[in-house]
């Protein structure tokens, strides 16, 4: 099953983006883009894993014991960061777009309901 | 295009990333076969020559350190981009904090509630300065701790209400935390170019791994970005807060303000 962990990030990418496609709820769609981004933890993680290595923390373990890639976990780190202001970001887009348009519907906020204003 | 169509070039569109993604990571090592060499040379050399135990802190804050710059003001960016987003708009008023969601009875926060929120403030903040303070030596640093400490201010909303996290943590104390957070974290970058280093050079004493007072500039990085995190994280989540809470419109200037925006 050594295949497994990428089938599951392709997966996990692949059902989020169904949600942000099939989403009839900006909120809900801010949602589906954190679970597609959640594949790219995966992704990273999978790839720095060693078969039977420790975590790279050498406080309890001895300098020379084998551990997993460091680096692919501390790009993990920048992925998180990166996700969260994405979220909220787009969440205070979805704020401002109930604010206009009255409604989270992503199909009713049309461009030319804004025109008629203008 | 009606929602069958949509739905079918979906299918389409999504059988062929999937196919291309699953054919691209089918390239890949085996799950658990590493090959290197990066992480195998930083596991064997940041603890000798950073005096680090955890080596991912190492990588962030010193090998990776100016990429860390970047992440933190993507953060800071953020955070200005949310209170941009959300400023007062024409034809909004601010008012007193009131949750009144529409036809729905917002019930008064029960005692469990508060006993148990007020409770767990002060041990929150213990565990997220205690994440910080030790992020050279175990998991942990000035992203983890940073969120967890922006946690300990949200209890005090939800255990007692917003004016108490408007008390403890007004807005000009986490404006100053987050601008101290990410100057401090760049001007120690800056400390290694005036030692004549490179920027984001480790300059200070490495002490002994392992120990609280060790790993050079790393530990006050994680201060830094500590900072800047625990200010960030409060100022997005009040700034959401208000806009919830205090932010009205004025019906009769509904179209004047709408004009504007367009």
């Amino acid at each position: 099953m050594s295949f497994l962990p990428y089938a599951v990030a392709v997966w996990v990418m692949g059902v989020g983006l169904y949600g942000v496609v099939t989403s009839r709820d900006l909120v809900h769609l801010v949602i589906c883009l954190s679970v597609m981004q959640s594949s790219s933890y995966l992704l990273l993680l999978a790839i720095g894993y060693v078969d039977g290595a420790q975590a790279p923390i050498f406080a309890d373990i001895p300098l020379g014991t084998r551990a997993v890639d460091p680096v692919v976990q501390a790009l993990t780190l920048t992925d998180v960061v990166v996700g969260t202001t994405v979220t909220a970001l787009l969440l205070a887009l979805s704020v401002q777009a109930h604010k206009r348009y009255g409604t989270l519907d992503p199909r009713e906020l049309r461009p030319e309901q804004g025109r008629d204003h203008g | 295009m009606s929602e069958r169509v949509r739905l079918r070039v979906f299918a389409v569109a999504i059988a062929g990333l999937l196919g291309l993604m699953l054919w691209g990571f089918a390239g890949l090592p085996d799950f658990g076969d590493y090959r290197g060499p990066y992480g195998d040379i930083l596991n064997r050399v940041a603890v000798p020559e950073r005096s680090t135990t955890d080596v991912v802190t190492a990588v962030n804050f010193d090998y990776r350190g100016f990429d860390t710059l970047g992440e933190e003001f993507i953060l800071f960016a953020a955070v200005i981009g949310v209170a941009s987003i959300l400023r007062a708009l024409l034809g909004e008023r601010t008012r007193r904090p009131d949750d009144d969601a529409a036809g729905r009875h917002v019930p008064e926060t029960s005692l469990t509630i508060r006993v148990t929120g007020l409770g767990l403030v002060a041990p929150t903040i213990l565990v997220g300065l205690y994440i910080v303070a030790h992020g050279h030596q175990t998991p942990g640093g000035g992203f983890q701790g940073g969120v967890i400490l922006a946690t300990a201010l949200l209890l005090t909303y939800l255990s007692a209400d917003y004016m108490t996290l408007r008390a403890v943590g007004p807005t000009w104390l986490i404006e100053l935390a987050e601008g101290m957070g990410a100057a401090g974290f760049a001007l120690i970058g800056f400390a290694g170019l005036i030692a004549g280093g490179a920027f984001f050079e480790n300059v200070l004493g490495k002490g002994t791994p392992g120990e609280l007072l060790s790993a050079g500039t790393i530990p006050l990085n994680n201060w830094a970005v500590g900072l800047a995190v625990t200010g960030g994280f409060v100022f997005m989540l009040s700034e959401f807060l208000k806009q919830t809470l205090t932010r009205r419109r004025v019906r009769h200037r509904r179209r004047h303000g709408e004009r504007t925006q367009a």
